[in-house]
């Protein structure tokens, strides 16, 4: 019995192992391959040894249109405030389902949960129409506005909030004269932090990696994303620059990385809790 | 109490304005004009006119009998299949022997932290960097098979349609069996533990209690990861968009590439693209109402059919209780 235990763990151990690996290797490839030359890389592509060529790739990859830092910079904007937008709406929407009783209430949560599923890409053509025709493909706020209704953050909020938020904490506040929205502002977002947290980090991931919509209506080069930038790299300016894409790949990768790596309990805990698949 | 209800009623309304405005806006207007474009002729690029076409199913009919579009919808759905098997698979396993209460596997936490990190990164990047990984003639692949002699010659993956293919899906599976791990192993801790501890007394073996006891119990959570899936799956875009653009022989192109390449590419064909779409939605919402089934409360409606008989009950006995008084009387 004893011995069949260890060797069982040992299997899971090593299968483990392999796994880890796995999931490890392809971007450690991709790293030491961006500090190496091209040259190098078509003599032995596979290499754990880092070179010297940092430098030298940094400058073919940036010769040929791929801006990262405008990427980078055009991310973080509408990763920040789709994320600020839509944590804050949705605990106001999900407010609205738990502790007022309109007429509209049952309707609208049960609105919610039949549209929450439907992927945005599907209605691509029609969002794209809409905007070209008011001209205005090449603006951020057509990627970050969309982000006030976001039906699925919705329903965790509300999941969340009906045992967390006590409704005679509210009551007790409009007694002392509190106006509503100062109540949810001061009273309602602090309980909420835990489910704000968790949503922000899933939903400024997704916005961070979503192509889709930036690809469609994006045009001006100023204006692209971080995985626009990307799949500029697919292109034949650098059919031959391997490493030039690989440092390319590496410096979107890179932060994500280590913000993750840094950030693993908290994301791994948010999963668990049942964050919604975008 | 009905009075202050009333009063407080109306921010009801008013903070659910900016959900209300916005969804209409982004949301459902989008929605109802890819509809109409579906029965429409607008095509070419920049052109925002259009007029209804007299055989209004025309593009749908086009559609659903273009072996393009057909190639790409069993590709979508052959994808799907064979990366949710070996996923699920996968995330069943590491979950089960994650959640053993007889051992601990050492380096547990490091091991889910790892797993679920590819899912993180942009999928861009991802598909782009196994495009890289798998290079003809010297790509990090090519080069270890040829260094530990595997093969003579390197070999170019990246036209060869199965392969292709195969890499697609590897490169889901890859991403997703994190995920569905970590949301199975919520699942299963989730269990009443009395419940295993009752299988321990009773002698189960470990595979039978996965079998019996921890399948059946987590059987909702299997359901609505399969849906989730499901649904993102039928969206996938990045991937085999950026991998391959849908090559070689169009063996990688999915819907979502499908529907994007005959809007922004080529000759711009926004009204077939439409109707592709509605499609894809008609299929998505049908799963969907299968998962809200799947995930109604039961308990819930178990209560209120039992008020509901009981208000009956109360109701007749008021009745016989009644009867009862004005005979006496």
């Amino acid at each position: 019995m004893k011995r069949s235990h260890t060797m069982k763990k040992t299997i899971i151990f090593i299968i483990c192992i392999i796994l880890s690996i796995l999931s490890i290797l392809p971007f450690l490839i991709m790293i030491v391959n961006s500090t190496r030359s091209t040259v190098e890389i078509q003599q032995h592509a596979l290499s754990l040894i880092p070179s010297g060529y940092l430098a030298s790739n940094f400058k073919v990859l940036v010769g040929k249109s791929f801006n990262p830092l405008v990427g980078f910079m055009n991310s973080l904007i509408i990763s920040v405030l789709t994320t600020i937008l839509a944590t804050y709406f949705s605990t106001l929407t999900a407010y609205v389902l738990v502790i007022y009783e309109w007429k509209l209430r049952d309707a609208l949560y049960r609105f919610i949960l039949a549209v929450m599923m439907i992927p945005a890409q599907i209605t691509m053509i029609g969002f794209y129409q809409m905007v070209y025709k008011v001209h205005m493909t090449n603006h951020l706020s057509m990627l970050i506005l969309p982000a006030i209704a976001s039906p699925a953050m919705v329903f965790y909020m509300r999941q969340y909030m009906i045992p967390a938020l006590n409704k005679e904490i509210v009551q007790s506040a409009r007694i002392d004269g509190a106006r509503e929205f100062y109540i949810f502002n001061r009273i309602v977002l602090p309980i909420m932090k835990p489910a704000i947290a968790t949503q922000a980090i899933f939903c400024f991931v997704s916005s961070w990696n979503n192509l889709f919509t930036p690809l469609v209506l994006l045009t001006d080069q100023r204006k692209y994303t971080l995985p626009i930038m990307v799949s500029l790299l697919r292109g034949d300016i650098y059919k031959t620059e391997y490493g030039a894409v690989y440092l390319g790949l590496t410096l979107t990768a890179l932060p994500l990385i280590i913000a993750y790596l840094c950030l693993s309990r908290y994301i791994v805990a948010g999963v668990a809790l049942g964050s919604v698949k975008g | 109490m009905k009075a202050r209800h009333s009063r407080y009623a109306k921010y009801g309304y008013i903070f659910s304005i900016p959900f209300a405005a916005a969804f209409v806006i982004f949301s459902l207007y989008p929605t109802l004009y890819t509809a109409i474009i579906g029965f429409t002729d607008l095509q070419g690029i920049g052109t925002t006119e259009f007029h209804f076409l007299k055989d209004p199913f025309l593009n749908f009919r086009t559609i659903l009998t273009s072996p393009t579009f057909q190639t790409a919808f069993c590709n979508t759905v052959k994808i799907w299949v064979l990366n949710f098997i070996p996923q699920l698979f996968l995330a069943l396993l590491l979950a089960a022997w994650f959640t053993d209460r007889r051992f601990r596997v050492p380096g547990e936490g490091i091991f889910k932290v790892l797993f679920y990190m590819p899912n993180i990164i942009t999928a861009a990047t991802i598909a782009i960097l196994f495009n890289a990984l798998f290079g003809y003639p010297m790509g990090p692949v090519n080069d270890v098979l040829t260094r530990i002699g595997i093969f003579s010659a390197p070999y170019n993956f990246l036209v060869n349609k199965n392969i292709a293919q195969d890499i697609v899906i590897f490169i889901q599976t890859w991403m997703w069996y994190g995920y569905t791990m970590i949301i199975l192993i919520s699942g299963i801790l989730g269990i009443n533990p009395e419940i295993f501890e009752a299988a321990e007394v009773d002698g189960a073996s470990g595979w039978q209690t996965f079998w019996l006891v921890t399948l059946p119990n987590i059987k909702t959570i299997l359901l609505y990861t399969m849906i989730t899936s499901l649904i993102g799956g039928l969206n996938m875009f990045d991937i085999p968009k950026l991998f391959l653009m849908g090559g070689p022989d169009n063996a990688t192109l999915t819907t979502g590439v499908f529907i994007y390449n005959q809007a922004f590419s080529g000759a711009y064909m926004y009204n077939r693209a439409a109707a592709a779409s509605m499609i894809m939605f008609v299929i998505i919402v049908l799963a969907s109402i299968l998962l809200f089934w799947l995930l109604r409360d039961r308990d819930e409606e178990a209560l209120k059919k039992l008020q509901r008989k009981r208000e009956k009950e109360m109701r007749r006995a008021c009745r016989v209780g009644r009867k009862a008084e004005e005979a006496e009387k």
